[in-house]
């Protein structure tokens, strides 16, 4: 279980999470949804141990993170990002076995285990050794994934994973992952912006505004009972215009 | 992980060839220096070391020496001409690096002891013996400043000696701008004697005789043995009034110099004291700068060895040198450049490691640079002697800056999205290194490495200065012989080394840069 218990971070005196309390169950798939700048990305990179919060703390299975244990965490942890941050001197394949390799995986268990995971995340073996800058945009992103995936955490955290891609790469992405992690039964923290993609990943939804935790429960909550003027605006802001629904 | 590893050795190729390719050029250059080792009894003998400063009486009267000390047999001679100013070749001598060199009386109590008071030679004997350094009686010639007119003028005007002058104030004079400058020089010549001129212009030395044979001018400051007074039709006006302090030449050596090789000390006291006049000094210039012979030509004429060895005319021997200066050059690049290597890729990756120490370490290495290169390679000398080791620590001083800057900012410019994920990966600091930053960073490391290069060989060229060989060895004797077809013989090849070593850095960049970063900027997506 990830727990976060009232941390508060902020970057030269600007407040970017406050006195935010949050747990992931193991096995469910929790989605962090706002605005740009709401503290969603900042919150993924406490889990990871990549910042320290400047008071509170967080805990992955009831084990304090700071930097003596962060190692041992992070072994069970696979991060995505946005477009991949794929690194650009390295093949398809370099970039997805670089946490095997350095495991010092043997080579055949390296090969095996990029075969499985490149045909579970749909990715043409084809593309494996070609650099980042000949890939599509969805091809870097499953690349990432399988990357992530290579050591098989029990925790997935994406940050924004689809978020430069064109709307049908995108749909196809979307339904893939979802299938994916129901599949895996991984605990998985996904930020975005995009409430279509909240609906279809989470059971849970936490929503941040402005570094602060403003709602949390599943779509139904949201849509029919908001916290606050905030998420019903965000709601409404993104939800198609009924004149158009009438035409899909 | 073979990518990698291939990454990983072109690195280990740049770090070898750097390291061992000047080391094999090393070698040749001892096999060229010497082709013929001495298997005579004073093989292992302590040679005596000659030195020169670089202008061509100092090469001349130092090639001399050599040759005498060469025929007394006592021990080896070893030349290590051309080592820049008073300063350089002094501490050459002070730090024991060479046993003797010709000076002036003058420089010795000015620039030396730094007691103008102190004149006459057992005087300075005195006080150079507490330096454990000691002097010869004078050689014969002085080179000091001097007046001179036309002979026509002086015939006409009946002028013999500078007090004379002071009656004519319808002459015109042309000035070295040092002359005119110097306390020593016009300024106080003028208080001096109560000169008065028409016209007073500054005019670089080299063109004041052509103004004053042509008739432009009529007064020029000389230097007393000027390769030109031998053969221009004009006059040295006396200095009666005792104005121009005295710079007679004398051999100024290690006080142990005459208890080592006592047959050669007596020798060179024997054939140069009181030897030399200031007509033979103009002559042995003039032979030099004005017919274009080599230094040894004119010192073996001045010996008597006709025909003995200096046939070669100097455009010559300069062609057979440029093959040896080259490997010269090569190793004070190859070598210098390596160490900057070997040591500013740690200081930079240490710099981004730690922000703060960083900072402290990029301004030393910025301070560093604003040394000028040539009082860099004179700071050198008390602690390295002369010769190749403190021209190599100097040059290797100098190329640090751009490869630490360029490590550092190599480093520390990377996509920070690209090194969380490498500390997501729980990559090892190793791993990261060689896996990602140092691949990342290559592109902006391979490019201060090759601004290093470049600026080396530019650099290299001052190491002539301390006794270091190279390009610079043709352009300090070039300079010295106000000699332009010499000074090129040095400075175009310099301009050629750096061009290949661009290309071969282009060529270099091929093993060192991963293939899909190759042309893009630094840090892509």
């Amino acid at each position: 279980m990830i727990a976060l218990r009232d941390v508060t971070k902020a970057f030269d005196g600007r407040v970017a999470v406050e006195h935010v309390s949050l747990s992931v169950e193991p096995g469910t798939t929790r989605v962090l949804l706002g605005s740009t700048g709401a503290g969603k990305s900042t919150i993924v990179r406490l889990i990871l141990g990549l910042i320290r919060p400047d008071s509170g703390d967080v805990t992955v299975d009831g084990v304090r993170l700071d930097p003596a244990t962060r190692g041992d965490i992070l072994r069970r942890m696979g991060y995505v990002v946005q477009e991949g941050a794929l690194y650009p001197h390295l093949t398809a394949a370099g970039n997805a076995t670089l946490p095997a390799r350095a495991e010092r995986w043997t080579a055949p268990r390296v090969a095996a285990r990029l075969a499985a995971l490149t045909e579970l995340v749909g990715l043409e073996r084809g593309l494996l050794d070609l650099y980042p800058a000949e890939l599509s945009g969805g091809q870097r992103q499953r690349v990432g994934l399988v990357r992530a995936l290579m050591l098989d955490p029990a925790v997935l955290l994406l940050d924004e994973p689809l978020g430069a891609l064109d709307p049908i790469s995108r749909a196809e992405l979307q339904t893939h992952l979802v299938r994916i992690f129901r599949e895996l039964r991984k605990t998985v923290v996904l930020v975005t912006h995009d409430i279509r993609e909240a609906f279809l990943f989470g059971s849970t939804i936490t929503v941040l505004d402005g570094g602060r935790v403003v709602q949390e429960g599943t779509f139904g909550d949201l849509a029919r009972r908001p916290a606050a003027p905030f998420v019903a605006e965000f709601l409404r802001a993104q939800a198609p215009p009924p004149e158009m629904s009438a035409y899909l | 992980m073979a990518l990698c590893d291939r990454r990983l050795a072109a690195w280990l190729v740049v770090a070898l060839t750097t390291l061992f390719a000047p080391a094999l050029a090393m070698r040749c250059v001892v096999a060229l220096a010497v082709p013929d080792a001495p298997a005579s009894a004073w093989a292992a003998a302590v040679p005596v070391r000659v030195g020169s400063k670089s202008f061509t009486e100092s090469y001349v009267v130092a090639e001399i020496v050599a040759r005498i000390a060469e025929q007394v047999g006592e021990a080896p001679v070893a030349r290590k001409f051309g080592l820049g100013g008073t300063g350089i070749v002094y501490g050459a001598l002070a730090s024991g690096e060479i046993d003797v060199y010709v000076d002036y009386t003058g420089t010795v109590s000015r620039a030396i002891l730094k007691d103008p008071s102190v004149t006459g030679v057992d005087a300075l004997r005195a006080r150079l013996g507490a330096l454990g350094l000691t002097i010869s009686d004078p050689l014969g010639f002085a080179n000091t400043y001097a007046l001179a007119v036309r002979r026509e003028t002086a015939t006409r005007l009946g002028l013999k000696a500078i007090s004379e002058v002071a009656r004519h104030h319808e002459l015109t004079a042309a000035f070295d701008p040092g002359f005119l400058d110097r306390d020593d020089g016009w300024p106080g010549l003028r208080r001096h004697y109560g000169l008065r001129v028409a016209d007073v212009r500054s005019m670089e030395h080299a063109l004041t005789y052509q103004a004053l044979q042509s008739g432009r001018v009529d007064l020029i400051d000389v230097f007393s043995t000027d390769g030109q007074l031998a053969r221009a039709d004009v006059v040295m006006l006396e200095d009666d009034r005792r104005f121009f302090p005295e710079y007679a030449a004398v051999l100024l050596a290690r006080a142990s110099l005459p208890e080592r090789l006592p047959r050669t000390w007596n020798a060179l006291q024997q054939r140069l004291v009181g030897r030399i006049d200031n007509r033979t000094m103009a002559r042995l210039n003039a032979a030099v700068e004005l017919d274009g012979r080599t230094f040894a030509r004119a010192a073996a004429e001045f010996l008597g060895e006709h025909g003995a060895s200096g046939e070669t005319p100097r455009r010559r021997a300069l062609a057979r040198d440029v093959g040896k200066l080259t490997l010269e050059h090569l190793v004070l690049v190859g070598v210098s450049l390596a160490v900057a290597v070997a040591i500013g890729l740690p200081l930079g990756l240490g710099a981004a490691r730690r922000r703060l120490l960083g900072q402290a370490e990029l301004m030393a290495v910025g301070v560093l640079q604003t040394i000028p290169a040539l009082a860099l390679l004179a700071f050198m000398i008390p602690f390295f002697g002369i010769g190749k080791l403190p021209a190599l620590v100097a040059l290797s001083l100098y190329a640090l800056l751009p490869i630490v800057r360029n490590t550092y900012a190599g480093v520390t410019s990377l996509d920070r999205r690209l090194v969380d994920m490498a500390a997501v990966m729980r990559l090892g600091r190793w791993q990261r290194l060689r896996w990602i930053e140092m691949p990342l960073a290559s592109v902006t490391i391979m490019a201060g490495i090759k601004t290093a290069a470049v600026l080396t060989v530019g650099t290299a060229t001052l190491a002539a200065f301390i006794g270091g060989g190279g390009y610079g060895t043709l352009i300090v004797t070039g300079l010295a012989l106000n000699d332009v077809t010499m000074i090129l013989a040095g400075a175009i090849p310099a301009a050629l080394m750096a061009l290949v070593i661009h290309v071969a850095f282009e060529l270099l960049d091929r093993l060192v840069v991963p293939r899909a970063l190759r042309g893009a900027p630094g840090t892509a997506r």
